[in-house]
């Protein structure tokens, strides 16, 4: 059981409060006088990992546990699942449909950086069942 | 402990206690307590939301007065571009400027002169690739207060030079000195300035040991004497000496239109400044190269202590403009002179975590959460502190009572209310008021 345990619904259908989710678990790391760049790993992985949530999926839920040593992030969603998990983590493979890439989005940079960004990412999924991305931050690695 | 030197403070008999400021702070620095706003010195920025906001003037701004002027046998006037901007029908900043020498200064330097050699460090500094992108402006000291305490991965993409006003005030000195021979200590350098940051700023920089200005008065304090100087002018001396790029600073988008390059962004107003920095730490923006941010909307024209309308003092200043060459000073070839660099870089002050101790600060934070649950979450302010979270923040580290909030208090009085009745009603075994006893 960790100390800290967050949860939180992001919703598919409203675009504009994509992030919400991610930027609250910012604030609360700072409040919390956590490392800074851990902060900020955890800031841009989660945020990506919302997005597509919000983007492939229909939302789904997230869920954190802050521990002194780690910040554990399980982005959970019933969407259509990806085909072929290795092709989605190269950098540039999107299948993003054109009016969310007009806003910026979908440059398929979202798997790759979350990798980046974190200690541990594992991805499973099921095409048809959904999609289940766990990530790890430790402070004071990468 | 660091001490804090404020220019933003409170008059406590004008103060009611009202809740506008404490819901306006960008750093959650003030609270009510006892009928009055108390401001955490380590947390407040100076930014001046308070001033702008209180109904009842109780919020004001220290600055200095012009008394201080006897203290010094040779005094210099460093106007910011913004002054420009607050006078009607003006067609030439040579009014301004002679304005102020008869107001009792021996010199006038105008800040927009070194606004236009910082443009040129800083484009030099982006082209030699060393800052770290995006670089964030540090022209305005509210916004570098507000990263120092509240955006500790963004505190290296500040750009590590100086202000104008403090390379205004450097060259300022050393000519004035060339052409009196007096001593450096008799020399009194006063910053015009639009808002409290900058007076702060002097007293407290950020960058070096110690400002080279003297003091700052303000645009509001100087305003009447000087149109009434400038209504009464014999001659207008020539001191005008600086360009478009110069004079464009007292604009949001001036610093960033100087670079000559289109990857920047600018952003102003305390609010968008903070969405902004938040997008930054997310990697967010990624293709720029400059972000320009201003705590006031319209840029330093949207000071507190402005007397004219930032966006009517904006329009003069474009017209102002229109007709003075792009930039009259520059840099002489070589390195940029090490006088314009910071002589040290920006440290997180880490003010608003809730301990020190991160397993300390993980179980208030559970017990925050847990009690936030018993508010209404309304936001109401009626307990002093800005929103319920804030709130169960000030009880869980002690500040505050939960019966601070109405709600709670409303339900406690119920259920003391309550247990009242029923014992009412309840079997009395006591002797009854005539003496008989009961059965």
């Amino acid at each position: 059981m960790s100390m800290l345990h967050l949860h939180y619904d992001v919703p598919g259908d409203d675009f504009t409060r994509a992030g919400e989710a991610s930027g609250d678990v910012k604030h609360k790391l700072k409040r919390l006088g956590y490392e800074p760049d851990a902060i900020r790993r955890v800031a841009i992985a989660m945020y990506e990992g919302e997005i597509n949530m919000v983007i492939h999926a229909g939302g789904g839920e997230a869920t954190v546990d802050i521990d002194p040593d780690k910040v554990d992030i399980v982005l959970q969603d019933h969407g259509p699942g990806i085909a072929d998990v290795s092709k989605a983590m190269q950098a540039g493979w999107s299948t993003a449909p054109d009016n969310v890439r007009s806003l910026g989005f979908g440059a398929g940079m979202g798997l790759p950086n979350m990798k980046k960004y974190t200690d541990l990412m594992e991805i499973e999924s099921q095409v048809g069942v959904g999609t289940t991305v766990h990530m790890v931050v430790n402070p004071g690695k990468k | 402990m660091v001490e804090f030197y404020h220019s933003v403070t409170l008059n406590e008999a004008q103060c009611v206690g009202c809740t506008n400021c404490i819901k306006r702070c960008p750093t959650e620095a003030i609270r009510v307590r006892g009928g009055k706003a108390v401001i955490a010195p380590e947390r407040c920025i100076d930014c001046g939301e308070c001033i702008r906001i209180c109904p009842h003037h109780a919020k004001r701004a220290r600055f200095t007065s012009l008394e201080r002027l006897k203290d010094f046998k040779y005094n210099i006037a460093l106007p910011a571009p913004t002054l420009y901007g607050q006078f009607n029908n003006l067609d030439d900043i040579d009014y301004v400027l002679t304005g102020l020498k008869e107001m009792g200064f021996h010199k006038v330097f105008e800040v927009s002169r070194a606004a236009e050699l910082v443009s040129e460090a800083t484009r030099k500094l982006m082209d030699a690739g060393k800052l770290k992108r995006p670089v964030i402006s540090s022209a305005c000291p509210a916004v570098v207060r507000l990263i120092r305490v509240r955006f500790p991965d963004l505190v290296d993409n500040v750009l590590p030079l100086k202000s104008p006003m403090e390379t205004a005030a450097t060259m300022a000195k050393r000519e004035a000195q060339e052409e009196t021979g007096l001593p450096l200590e008799d020399i009194g350098c006063f910053f015009i300035t639009p808002c409290p940051a900058k007076v702060t700023d002097i007293k407290a920089p950020i960058g070096m040991e110690k400002s080279m200005v003297d003091g700052a008065l303000a645009i509001s304090d100087v305003f009447p004497m000087l149109s009434h100087k400038m209504d009464h002018l014999e001659a207008i001396e020539p001191i005008a000496n600086s360009g478009i790029i110069g004079v464009g600073w007292a604009t949001s988008g001036g610093e960033s239109a100087a670079l000559l390059n289109e990857k920047y962004l600018a952003a102003d107003g305390i609010e968008n400044v903070i969405r902004v920095l938040e997008e930054i730490e997310d990697e967010r923006i990624g293709e720029l190269d400059f972000i320009e941010l201003n705590a006031c909307a319209g840029g330093c024209v949207g000071g507190v202590l402005c007397v004219e309308n930032p966006y009517v003092a904006k329009a003069r200043i474009q017209r102002l403009r229109k007709y003075l060459p792009v930039s009259q000073n520059h840099l002489q070839g070589g390195p940029i002179p090490s006088l314009m660099e910071w002589e040290s870089g920006l440290e997180f002050s880490n003010v608003m975590s809730l301990s020190a101790d991160l397993q300390e600060a993980m179980m208030m934070m559970m017990q925050i959460d847990e009690i936030e649950q018993e508010f209404p979450g309304l936001d109401c302010g009626a307990c002093g502190s800005p929103t319920c979270r804030a709130f169960a923040e000030d009880v869980v580290k002690g500040g505050s009572r939960k019966t601070d909030c109405v709600f709670v208090y409303r339900k406690q009085l119920q259920q003391v209310a309550s247990t009242l009745s029923a014992l009412e009603s309840a079997p009395c075994v006591l002797p009854q008021e005539d003496g008989q006893e009961k059965n």
